[in-house]
């Protein structure tokens, strides 16, 4: 297989399973991952609000004699609710907060064994530092009215170095990762779709190819028109038609690009995957 | 040149046929594994009838060979990509296998967390010496010139607890019942105090420097203010009031340094590992011993807010700081729970 130049598998690790199966993982990216963690602040910040106005309301009869131990219950349950989230909810089966769910990632123990308690707890109490603590301290200045402008600036330093750190280094980990020993992975739930080659389109039927017209394309291509062809975009399909119908010879009528398509995927797909069988992996067009 | 070659489509064919076919057997045994997946994923395994629980890593190694026959043989990337992800979240599930969290908090407590503490010692050792010198320098920095007690003491700590304070003024802090929003304090305190553990701890990656540096100011914080009512003929109450939750809090700021010395000396000395996998190593005891440097943060938090006030007899004091110290050296160092051997 040609390595050469692609961007794409920059970030795939493999991980091979007791079978011996290489399950090539895809490391989740900075804005992936920023996402989620954004999502889940939002997520702790609309429960933390909640939980302080039900407290408000349910509590307004109150003297302030009898509120002084339920004002101790809601400063504990603040803190623990920011702190607990991401453990309980990494710990658990999935690995992955809500926030880290809705974007299809999740978190994994580098070594390929199952991640334990202790590394999730690890790598989340680094977050403190990492986010938190710089934001808080400039927050209770702010509040206190001594933020200076050079303890401002040395917190969003700092917040900055650890929040870039995961782009400079090669397996995209925080500080929190690299202590634990883990690292966030694509783990997306895909649906089986449908096999294209198996639809029957009766205007594809009367379309032939010679086996030099198959030859004009390798697999790179045969990918990139079954992502045209799941789009189901009428404008992208008869841009490529037109491309495929020039390099092949073939006039095709711009009402037929879609059935033009779906028979030049089904007999591409056939040809190469014949020639796959005899050993023979066409990688792109330029594969000989 | 739109001439088909006579052969070339049957044999493509072919070809297709058996590609569909393979799908089309295997079909069923994806969407299986699919749908147990999606129910042991959102609920516990035991809503699995024995037999769908002992097909589940079957249906796994089926899936697995399947994505194998499908890389090597078929060009269709939606089903590679689908099969990728389904073997990937069937390893992550049967691979992934850990201990129950009832059975996880259970084994923290009888084994984790005194063991982690136990394999800090050294570090504590100097932790708390770090923070006995921080004491001895603060106590002697205001003995010498009480200018330094501003300059050790944040002025919203202190609440008017100055080497300037009348003595009535600071045993009245040490002894009256009504202050103010005094279990709010508390909890403040208590957020605070995990703070410091937090920062203690997860500086040390830093080659334990400003580890070092936070336990010695500690250390001067306490000396300052002991030394001004030391000073007023007030040491012996000082440490009562102190002593009732401040072993509990002392000792988890000490334990949570010792975390973090831990991480940093590993990062900066190594030995045969890489520094990442000494990091990740030292990472997981420091991180075990936080937790439980929390949960005794949380007892002092409590000690602090129903007792401090409360109990005004200095002998009751010292009695609950010294039985509390004790029993956390006996849990830490002493009792040590009989190991299962499958763990």
């Amino acid at each position: 297989m040609a390595t050469a130049s692609r961007p794409a598998l920059a970030t795939v690790r493999s991980l091979i399973t007791p079978e011996g199966v290489d399950l090539r993982i895809k490391l989740a990216d900075a804005g992936t991952r920023a996402a989620a963690f954004l999502l889940d602040v939002v997520f702790i910040a609309t429960a933390a609000i909640v939980v302080t106005i039900v407290a408000l309301f349910g509590l307004r009869g109150l003297g302030s004699g009898e509120l002084q131990p339920l004002f101790v219950v809601w400063i504990i349950l603040i803190f623990f609710l920011r702190n607990v989230y991401f453990i309980a909810f990494e710990a658990g089966r999935r690995a992955s907060t809500p926030g880290k769910r809705i974007v299809g990632i999740r978190v994994a123990s580098r070594n390929g064994a199952g991640l334990s308690v202790d590394q999730v707890i690890a790598r989340n109490l680094m977050r403190e530092i990492e986010v938190f603590l710089p934001l808080s301290i400039i927050a209770a200045r702010g509040g206190t009215g001594v933020a200076d402008t050079l303890t401002t600036i040395f917190g969003l330093v700092w917040a900055l170095l650890f929040s870039l750190f995961p782009l400079f280094n090669r397996d995209r980990m925080r500080i929190g990762d690299l202590l634990a020993g883990t690292w966030v992975v694509e783990a997306p739930k895909r649906a089986l779709m449908e096999d294209l080659s198996a639809r029957q389109d009766p205007v594809a039927k009367a379309f032939q190819f010679s086996p030099a017209q198959l030859d004009a394309y390798g697999i790179a291509e045969l990918h990139k028109l079954e992502e045209v062809l799941r789009r189901d975009d009428y404008f992208a399909q008869k841009a490529v038609a037109e491309t495929i119908g020039r390099k092949i010879g073939v006039k095709i009528e711009p009402i037929d690009s879609k059935a033009f398509l779906s028979a030049y995927y089904g007999e591409l797909r056939a040809h190469l995957e014949r020639k796959l069988l005899l050993g023979n992996r066409k990688v792109d067009k330029h594969d000989r | 040149m739109n001439a088909p070659v006579p052969g070339n489509a049957v044999r493509g064919n072919a070809v297709r046929q058996s590609l569909a076919s393979f799908r089309r057997e295997r079909e069923a045994d994806w969407k299986a594994l699919e749908a147990l997946l999606a129910r042991v994923e959102k609920r516990a395994p035991r809503t699995l009838s024995e037999e769908e629980l002992l097909s589940l890593p079957l249906l796994y190694r089926s899936a697995l060979s399947s994505l194998s026959v499908a890389r090597a043989t078929s060009l269709d990337s939606a089903l590679v990509a689908y099969l990728e992800s389904l073997s990937l979240r069937g390893y992550f599930y049967l691979y992934g296998a850990r201990r129950g969290l009832g059975q996880r908090i259970a084994d923290f407590f009888l084994h984790d967390w005194p063991g982690a503490i136990r394999d800090l010692w050294r570090e504590t050792l100097v932790s708390v010496a770090l923070m006995l010198i921080g004491i001895g320098a603060g106590a002697w920095l205001v003995a010498s010139d009480k200018d330094w007690f501003d300059a050790i003491i944040p002025s919203g700590l202190a609440g008017g607890r100055g080497p300037d304070a009348s003595a009535e003024l600071l045993r009245g802090m040490l002894y009256d019942g009504d202050n103010g929003f005094l279990s709010g304090f508390a909890a403040y305190l208590f957020t605070h105090n995990v703070q410091v553990a937090i920062l203690a701890f997860a500086l040390g990656f830093a080659f334990a420097v400003p580890t070092v540096l936070l336990m010695l100011f500690n250390g001067c914080m306490l000396g300052a203010m002991f030394q001004v009512y030391w000073a007023k003929g007030l040491g012996m109450e000082l440490g009562g009031w102190l002593a009732i939750h401040g072993t509990t809090e002392l000792f988890a700021i000490a334990l949570a340094g010792a975390a973090g010395m831990r991480i940093g000396t590993r990062i900066a000395f190594p030995g045969e590992l890489t520094r990442m996998a000494a990091a990740a190593n030292a990472g997981r005891v420091a991180a075990t011993a936080m937790v439980g440097v929390s949960v005794m943060l949380l007892f002092a938090g409590l000690l602090e807010g129903i007792g401090r006030q409360t109990i005004t007899s200095d002998v009751t004091r010292y009695a609950i700081g010294g039985g509390m110290l004790a029993l956390w050296t006996g849990y830490f160092y002493l009792f040590l729970a009989v190991k299962n051997g499958d763990r």
